[in-house]
């Protein structure tokens, strides 16, 4: 299909929205009606036609209006950005995988014309026309990975793999849930995980680790991860904090359908050829509650997974204060029906809502 | 989640080839060139990186992994050198008497577990014997962005000292030779020392070659996460033992020739695995129960671990004793 992009904001009017389409495909990140931490990866190769775990790297209505916000947060603050020396052949890996697989899954939007080591890049919904030197720096405006991630949506963590560790030296990180590519340049898996709660006792890192270490070239993994953001804000860092922190605060029972919004990250793992190094994209989706209701099945599953989540998680999440809003809010939307199992809305088959 | 929900599949993605090139390169060993059945390029690879060949010897699967030695930036073709190993289980046999050009075969996609160090300021490398041909890829790799190398590379004899003409005619500074029959040897503790700091160590060859490496390195004071090793384990002939595979609910004999490995794939059960060589940790596979002794072989597991009777690495490992129940 031809994908409309919205013109929007993600800050000061917030006139992001999501279409019928958008909430249609929304990953949903409950499975179940409650949700606990896990080791939860699958393979990453494809998805039901439209999803959006379909294609390698999903482009949304939103695609436009992400790219511009990336690139006000990369001027105000350029450190979101970072790219240790050694982690340039990286870079020149992640540019290629996202070429090469948006032109092949979006031959409409994006093209990719090699010949030899003398690329022709076009994107087509940026504007974009550039020819360049495969593995010449100089013949990008910017280094490599700054060069592809200025165009692609989510953020993007490129590890390097050595000692049987996995190490943050590279990133662009400007969509973030409340962490600092800045603080973690240069730290190992443990390290940067050190502040989720429960995890570490569980062992998920040190099984995760092990899967994540064992990334083979075309097999990519995936996972969802989730938390809450009030108003459509992709950029929930520490450095802006005292900016969107306090958002929190405005919070009625009038205006929660509208402004609060689950946050939902689908994160995915590619080995890249020619380091070795491992590619980490975390996309960021955002959807009101309100649209979120529109299905049934989400509406029911929602309230009990909010209901039911561990204090640890609902504190690190940062939305403990909120919850009793949020819970009389969800309420309203659950029935007591039991729901089918998946992620996906069911709409057809599930029934609505009976109060 | 479970948008598509799929369990481990064993081995890593694999690649439909042609043998276009079978080249002696001495009495012991031989290059095999492959390119793509489908005329694509092949998926670039890093220099350090192996790839599972699959030989079909008269119905028997034999898996057997071998470092890519031809230049990575060379896409349209993956080279690998074989050392035939009289002694062996027969895969390195197989593919010296009955593979030859024009033949299918199946690799998997490249998989590396010995990777270059790309922060490092200097690359030595330590090879011994066969164990050129990782450095092979990693040389061209570092060619291609001047990075800074040298090479010391141990060889019985002259007559069987694979690549070392090609080595010294292209790198005449950077390529040093020793030779067994001229008494030739790595004086490794000069070596150390005159390195500068950033300096990374490679080695790959014998196991008493690597032992040797890291033992002198660490006395010398070198980081361990300075000095890398690869070492491919062949799994090693020994004797027969019975297995019971709890979750298929099959009884099978591992023969003498074969690996636990091979002989549960040959049982028609999936086991995932990636290197085949003790190394990965892919095939880490639980114990149910056990009544005699694990002959573990492989370097994922630690002391431990093995110690516990907990767990096996069925593509190196073997047992000896009463019974053994998987939980596969
Ligand atoms: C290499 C890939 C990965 C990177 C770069 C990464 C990075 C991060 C970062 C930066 C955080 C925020 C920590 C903070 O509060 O400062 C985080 C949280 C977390 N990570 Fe990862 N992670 C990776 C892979 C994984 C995997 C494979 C798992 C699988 C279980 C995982 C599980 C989690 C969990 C459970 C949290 C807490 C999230 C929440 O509750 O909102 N991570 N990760
Ligand atoms: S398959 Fe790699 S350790 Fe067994």
């Amino acid at each position: 299909m031809t994908i409309q992009f919205n013109d929007e904001t993600f800050r000061d009017d917030y006139s992001f929205h999501n279409s019928d389409w958008a909430i249609k495909r929304f990953p949903f990140p409950f499975h179940e009606d409650s949700y606990m931490y896990a080791v939860n990866m699958e393979q990453h190769r494809g998805g039901p036609e439209g999803s959006v775990y379909e294609k390698r790297f999903d482009v949304d209505e939103h695609y436009i209006s992400e790219m511009r916000d990336r690139a006000m947060v990369l001027a105000d603050d350029p450190l979101r950005c970072q790219s240790l020396p050694h982690m340039t052949l990286a870079g020149w890996d992640l540019l290629e995988l996202i070429m090469v697989s948006k032109s092949e899954d979006y031959p409409d939007l994006f093209e990719l014309h090699r010949d030899g080591d003398t690329w022709r890049w076009i994107n087509k919904p940026l504007g974009i026309d550039d020819t360049f030197t495969f593995l010449d720096e100089t013949t990008l405006p910017y280094g490599p990975m700054e060069y592809i991630t200025r165009q692609t949506q989510g953020d993007f963590c490129v590890l390097d793999q050595r000692d049987g560790n996995l190490w943050m030296d590279a990133g662009t990180v400007t969509t973030q849930a409340d962490w600092s590519l800045d603080f973690d340049i240069g730290m190992n898996f443990f390290e940067w995980h050190a502040p989720v709660p429960l995890a570490h006792e569980k062992g998920i890192f040190e099984r995760a680790l092990k899967f994540l270490l064992n990334i083979q070239q075309g097999a990519p993994a995936r996972r969802l991860n989730w938390t809450m953001t009030v108003n459509p804000l992709l950029d929930t860092s520490p450095e802006n904090y005292h900016k969107w922190g306090v958002q929190k605060t405005t919070l009625t029972p009038e205006n929660i359908g509208a402004k609060q919004h689950l946050r939902v990250e689908l994160q995915t793992f590619f080995r890249l050829p020619r380091s070795n190094g491992l590619v980490f994209p975390i996309r960021c989706y955002l959807c009101s509650f309100q649209d979120l209701m529109t299905m049934p099945k989400w509406g029911r599953r929602l309230h009990r997974v909010v209901r039911d989540l561990p204090v640890e998680l609902a504190t690190y999440k940062g939305f403990i204060d909120n919850r009793p809003m949020m819970l009389d809010y969800l309420s309203q939307f659950d029935d007591g029906l039991p729901t089918s199992p998946g992620i996906f809305p069911d709409f057809d088959t599930e029934p609505a809502l009976q109060k | 989640m479970s948008a598509a929900p799929q369990k481990a599949k064993p081995g890593a993605e694999k690649i439909a080839v042609n043998v276009t090139a079978v080249v002696p390169l001495n009495d012991l060993v031989t290059r095999f060139e492959f390119q793509r059945s489908d005329g694509d390029l092949f998926p670039p690879f890093s220099g350090g990186a192996h790839t599972v060949v699959t030989m079909d010897d008269n119905g028997r699967h034999r898996l057997n992994p071998y470092s890519l030695m031809s230049d990575p930036a060379d896409l349209t073709t993956y080279a690998i050198s074989v050392r035939r190993d009289d002694e062996g289980r027969g895969g390195s046999l197989f593919m010296h008497r009955n593979v030859s050009v024009g033949d299918r075969m199946t690799i998997t996609y490249p998989v590396n577990l010995f990777s270059l160090d790309l922060r490092a300021r200097k690359h030595v490398f330590l090879a011994g014997g066969i164990g050129i041909t990782p450095f092979m890829a990693m040389i061209a790799q570092l060619e291609h962005s001047n990075g800074n190398w040298e090479l010391h590379y141990a060889c019985r004899t002259p007559a069987l000292g694979t690549y070392v003409d090609e080595l010294r005619y292209k790198y005449p500074n950077k390529v040093h030779i020793y030779y067994d029959d001229q008494n030739q040897a790595i004086r490794l503790e000069d070596l150390l020392d005159g390195q500068p700091l950033g300096t990374n160590i490679y080695v790959c060859g014998p196991k008493g070659m690597i032992d040797w490496v890291h033992a002198t390195a660490s006395a010398a004071g070198w980081p361990d996460a300075n000095v890398h090793s690869e070492e491919f384990l062949a799994p090693q002939p020994g004797e027969p033992f019975e297995v019971r595979l709890c979750k298929s609910d099959k009884t099978i004999t591992v023969g003498e020739h074969e690996s636990l490995l091979e002989a549960i794939e040959r049982a028609g059960v999936e086991a995932p695995f990636l290197c085949r060589g003790g190394s990965c940790g892919q095939c880490e596979t639980n114990v149910v129960s056990h009544d005699g002794t694990f002959v573990h072989r492989d370097h994922w597991l630690t002391e431990d671990q093995h110690a516990s009777g907990e767990k096996i690495m069925p593509c190196v490992s073997r047992f000896a004793g009463k019974s053994l129940e998987l939980d596969r």
